[in-house]
């Protein structure tokens, strides 16, 4: 073999390998369980696009996902809250939003709660619905377990610290809470509307709370009128990797946007 | 008892390498435990040096957001859902198992042994599922708010059921039949010799099936974080809600960092302290049994 053609297929075996080395690579994505679905699906359309990469997507909260970006753990994290301040040396991109609820069931024949009253049944000030108009029975508080994100997000609204708060229930996941009011006439909890909507849309008895004459809708979440909401964000070191980047692009892009509604989730306009 | 080193056969390099082999075994299942319990230590030891020991005892609550790590009400919670399940579930397992031994005709008995079999293989979520969205609301209705300690005993009861159960079973079979022979040649009744004769002769078996049951329930985590209600509180009644150590550690764990997850290492440690104490609890009682027999 002349030493051309030798030295010509030496050149492509390394361009070859240089072009999948482009393409093939893994990403790990962690943090919140509020996202994972979401992110998860978005991955498998990401696979299919960029032939031979691997997106692994893991839950763990919002918490994690930060603290895995931050020591490099995960190429992604998944926050389901804007970043904090002292959290600017990463890089963040909104992906779309979510709303939290609270819910009722649907035989409980309250319709409006103020923030004060919503304050006041978490404090354990009102214990009984009929101080809210409601029926003669005692109220049971369904709150969620310490490091949520969505625990995070209603207390910093109404303004509580975990301490103050006099629960009947403690949930892990927004499901648990569903099932939980589902099974109980006088709960009250507080969920993702997109999950809330869902189940409510799918024949499960609750109903989502409005929040200062605001419905809790995907429409009034997506236009920022509603007042609990959350933006889902991907964090990831700055600069992110280039694979990360194309990753966080794609996730913005309108190609996923039919994922994202399928998730109940609200995406960027 | 057979003695291999009495036994001529044993010159045998095969034996001698089974020997060998079965010594490594041992060593590896033996070594697993404490390197498990060498990894609790390792884990929870940031705990026990920036939070200290006392925290875990004397803390205002259960608060690990504002660095309070109180454990004493998850420690009450896990034992009084033991307790109480063990109390419920430990006379029914033990008259069912007598049931299906001796007073069930046998087209009746082998069925429900079946049935009993297959209850101890139903997986804990698919119990916890049950008392979630059967259990609870039947509570809430008669006294609200329903997850409470009486739905996790009775959740833990229908799990451990099945153990004591079929272990009592087990041990009633090997009662030697001379022993109910003798004792029917005497004139004595059935429930006579059931309460004299048999139950006595079981008692190691049985023993050795609350042991197993109280392990399991101790360690029972999925159902109980679905009935329980998860609250941090020491219970003062059968209806106020409760979290368990283990609960603790499956809510929390996912979402916790520094201190907090260290911590939550502190609750598994209780926990295998807890179990510690158990056995040799068990083991100085079966003791005293036994010795009490030979006299």
């Amino acid at each position: 073999m002349p030493v051309w053609l030798t030295g010509f297929f030496f050149l492509v075996i390394i361009f070859s390998h240089t072009l999948a080395m482009a393409t093939q690579g893994k990403l790990v994505i962690t943090g919140s369980s509020t996202m994972a679905p979401l992110v998860a699906e978005i991955g498998k359309r990401f696979e299919t696009l960029h032939p031979g990469t691997r997106v692994d997507v893991q839950t763990g909260g919002s918490s994690r996902g930060i603290a895995d970006a931050v020591n490099g753990l995960a190429d992604i994290g998944m926050a389901s809250r804007a970043l904090k301040p002292q959290e600017h040396t990463l890089h963040g991109a909104i992906i779309a939003y979510d709303g939290i609820t609270l819910i009722l069931h649907q035989d409980n024949p309250v319709h409006e709660l103020s923030n004060e009253q919503i304050k006041a049944i978490y404090t354990g000030a009102i214990t009984n619905w009929k101080t809210v108009g409601g029926l003669n029975a005692p109220i049971t508080v369904i709150n969620k377990a310490e490091g949520r994100s969505t625990l995070e997000l209603f207390l910093q609204h109404f303004s509580l610290s975990n301490r103050q708060i006099q629960a009947h229930v403690v949930i892990g996941d927004n499901e648990q809470g569903i099932k939980t009011v589902e099974g109980n006439p006088h709960a009250i909890g507080y969920v993702s509307i997109g999950t809330a909507q869902y189940d409510a849309t799918h024949g499960v008895p609750i109903r989502l709370l409005p929040l200062q004459h605001i419905p809790a809708t995907l429409e009034t979440v997506r236009n920022g009128t509603f007042p609990l909401s959350r933006p889902l964000t991907l964090v990831s070191k700055a600069p992110p990797t280039e694979l990360a980047q194309t990753f966080i692009e794609f996730s913005q892009s309108p190609a996923v946007h039919d994922l994202i509604l399928k998730q109940y989730f609200v995406p960027l306009p | 008892m057979i003695s291999s080193s009495n036994n001529i056969l044993s010159h045998f390099h095969s034996d001698r390498f089974l020997l060998w082999s079965l010594r490594f075994l041992a060593l590896i299942a033996g070594s697993l435990l404490v390197l498990i319990v060498l990894f609790l230590l390792h884990e929870s030891l940031p705990a026990f040096q920036h939070i200290g020991l006392r925290s875990f005892f004397a803390d205002e609550g259960w608060y690990p957001s504002e660095e309070l790590y109180l454990l004493t009400p998850m420690l009450w919670g896990t034992i009084w859902a033991t307790l109480g399940s063990i109390m419920l579930a430990a006379p029914l397992g033990i008259s069912s198992a007598v049931c299906i031994q001796y007073y069930a005709p046998p087209f009746l008995a082998k069925p429900y042994r079946r049935l009993v079999e297959l209850l101890a293989g139903i997986p804990s979520v698919v119990f916890g599922l049950w008392g979630l969205v059967v259990l609870v609301p039947l509570i809430a209705r008669w006294q609200p708010p329903g997850p409470s300690l009486l739905a996790g005993i009775l959740v833990l009861s229908v799990m451990i059921l099945p153990t004591i159960t079929l272990v009592t079973l087990a041990s009633l079979a090997h009662i030697p039949a001379s022993s109910i022979h003798s004792a029917t040649a005497l004139g004595l009744g059935r429930w006579a010799i059931i309460q004299r004769v048999i139950l006595p002769t079981a008692k190691a078996g049985i023993f050795t099936g609350i042991f197993l049951g109280v392990a399991r329930a101790l360690g029972e985590t999925m159902a109980i974080l679905m009935v329980c209600g998860n609250v941090v509180q020491a219970p003062s009644t059968l209806f106020d809600p409760i979290r368990t150590l283990t609960a603790n550690i499956a809510l929390e764990m996912a979402y916790a960092l520094g201190n907090h997850r260290s911590t939550l290492f502190v609750s598994g440690l209780f926990l295998m302290v807890m179990v510690v104490v158990f056995v040799i609890m068990a083991e100085g009682l079966r003791h005293r049994e036994a010795h009490a027999d030979t006299r």
